[in-house]
Parts: C-alpha cells; sequence; structure tokens
C-alpha cells in the first residue's frame, strides 16, 4: 500500500472540517447547514482513520464506526425536525424559525 | 510519489466537491456535490489502508444517510436561501472576518505540524476488517450497545416528529393507538 504521511491527512481533515464550519456559521437555510455539519463529521472521521492507520491499531476505525451511527441518527432526527418546521412556518430560513414559541 | 498520486487527486476533489456543497444555491445539486465528497472521502480512506471503512463510507453514507436526504428534499418545495444576504454587498462585515480568523487558525496549525519536533515519518498500512470485527465484538461490545440504543431512539424520534399535526392529535385522543 501506498504511504501517505500522517501530517497530509491531517491536513485534509482541517480543510474540510474549516469548509463545513463556513457552511454551518453562513448558510441561512437550515438544509445546507445540515449538510455542512455532514461533510465536519466526515473530516473528523478522516482524522480517525489516517491516526489508526499510522499506528496500525483498528480503533481509529471503530471509532468511525461510532460516528456513522451519530452521523444517521442526527440526520434522521434533523430532517424530521425540519420537515415538521417545514410544515408549520412553511420555510426552511434559520432567521426566519428563531422563534421559539412552542 | 506515484502510487500516493490518487490520494492526493481524490483529497482535491474532496476539497472542490465540499466547497460547493457549501456554496451551492440548489439543494439537489449540493447533495449531488455531497455524494461526490463522500466518495472521494471513501478513495483517500482506501489508500489510507482502510478497505473495511471505505467500504462502509460508500454504503452507509453515500448510500443510505444521502438517501435520506434526497427523500426530504422532495418533501421541501426550496430553491435554497431564500434571501441571499450573507452573498450581497455587506458580505464582507457578515462573514469574511470570522472566515479569516479561521483561516489564521489554520494556517498556524498546518506550521505547527510541518515544524513540530516529531519529524518521525508514519506510513500507512493495512488493517483488514476482521481485525476490526474483533475489536468490535470484544472490547467494544458496550459502545455499540450504546449506539444501537442511539439509533432506536433516532428512529423513534422520527417518526413522532414526521407524523403530521392532526395525526399526532388522533394519538393523543386514543392514547396513541396506531403507534
Amino acid at each position: 500500500m501506498s504511504h501517505i504521511p500522517l501530517m497530509h491527512a491531517f491536513i485534509l481533515a482541517g480543510i474540510l472540517f474549516v469548509i463545513g464550519f463556513i457552511g454551518v456559521i453562513a448558510r441561512r437555510n437550515t438544509l445546507f447547514m445540515l449538510m455542512s455539519l455532514e461533510v465536519m463529521l466526515n473530516s473528523v472521521g478522516i482524522a480517525f482513520i489516517a491516526a489508526g492507520s499510522a499506528w496500525q491499531e483498528a480503533d481509529g476505525q471503530i471509532m468511525f464506526i461510532l460516528i456513522l451511527t451519530l452521523a444517521a441518527a442526527e440526520v434522521a432526527v434533523g430532517l424530521a425536525l425540519l420537515i415538521r418546521l417545514h410544515q408549520q412556518r412553511l420555510s426552511l430560513d434559520i432567521d426566519e424559525l428563531n422563534e421559539m414559541k412552542g | 510519489m506515484i502510487s500516493q498520486l490518487p490520494f492526493y487527486i481524490a483529497a482535491t476533489i474532496a476539497i472542490i466537491a465540499s466547497i460547493r456543497v457549501v456554496t451551492g444555491s440548489n439543494a439537489i445539486h449540493a447533495l449531488l456535490y455531497l455524494v461526490v465528497s463522500l466518495l472521494a472521502v471513501a478513495v483517500c480512506f482506501y489508500f489510507m489502508g482502510a478497505p473495511f471503512a471505505a467500504g462502509l463510507e460508500v454504503i452507509v453514507y453515500a448510500g443510505a444517510i444521502l438517501v435520506l436526504f434526497v427523500f426530504a428534499v422532495m418533501m421541501f418545495d426550496l430553491q435554497g436561501d431564500k434571501d441571499p444576504i450573507h452573498y450581497s454587498k455587506h458580505w464582507l462585515s457578515r462573514w469574511l472576518g470570522p472566515v479569516l480568523l479561521a483561516s489564521v487558525l489554520l494556517i498556524e496549525v498546518v506550521y505547527l505540524i510541518i515544524n513540530s519536533a516529531n519529524t518521525q515519518q508514519y506510513t500507512s498500512s493495512i488493517v483488514s476488517a476482521k481485525q476490526v470485527g474483533i475489536l468490535l465484538y470484544g472490547p467494544y461490545l458496550l459502545a455499540v450497545e450504546i449506539a444501537s440504543f442511539l439509533l432506536l431512539a433516532g428512529l423513534i424520534a422520527g417518526y413522532h416528529f414526521a407524523k403530521s399535526a392532526d395525526d399526532i392529535g388522533q394519538s393523543n385522543d386514543s392514547m396513541g393507538g396506531h403507534l
């Protein structure tokens, strides 16, 4: 297998994390914010797998599997919440959804 | 060096696709870019010596989670940001500052990693799927159980939230008869 330096994998993970973070704070559409969260979770998975591969341990892949289940549960609940909000407010703009009136 | 080239190409594709996800205005286009990004990351996983994680990335992320996104987008009649204030002429004061700060932090971290005293060269090696499975159902069994609880909670919460309002009213009247 090819030899990827751990540094380069970490740089890739950092760049993807920053891209996802910019998406979360700059977008106003909640659907795009959810997608940016997926990009962030994915970058953390890259970091775990790179570290696990560098130290020749399988623990990194275990952590990646747990991140995968977390992402699945988060997407299920988040999309269901978005569907409910869209039914009630007819909008996905987070600036219009900022009033918590119960 | 030539054997590492696919990793860097896939990494570049992942970065470009992620940027298009974040900056896109059409939800379906952004979802397709997200699929491209996840596939590129799966290629990166493979070249980092984790073929099992690469398969999981394609099956679970690009297969299952993105299908959930597509189903949800079908239920919205959306075209992206309705009022793109963050890309208007005031964008400089709104989000250029945080972006510059985050970029400075990123450059700092990269500089620290490059110039760190630990110049030991780590190289990737293959960690097989059997090794992962033995670990998953041995020492990490409790974590697997907790993850199953999390997924069950997500399933029930998704079912509950996605019901329409009059459905919830009916189930309150009839003590949740059709749950």
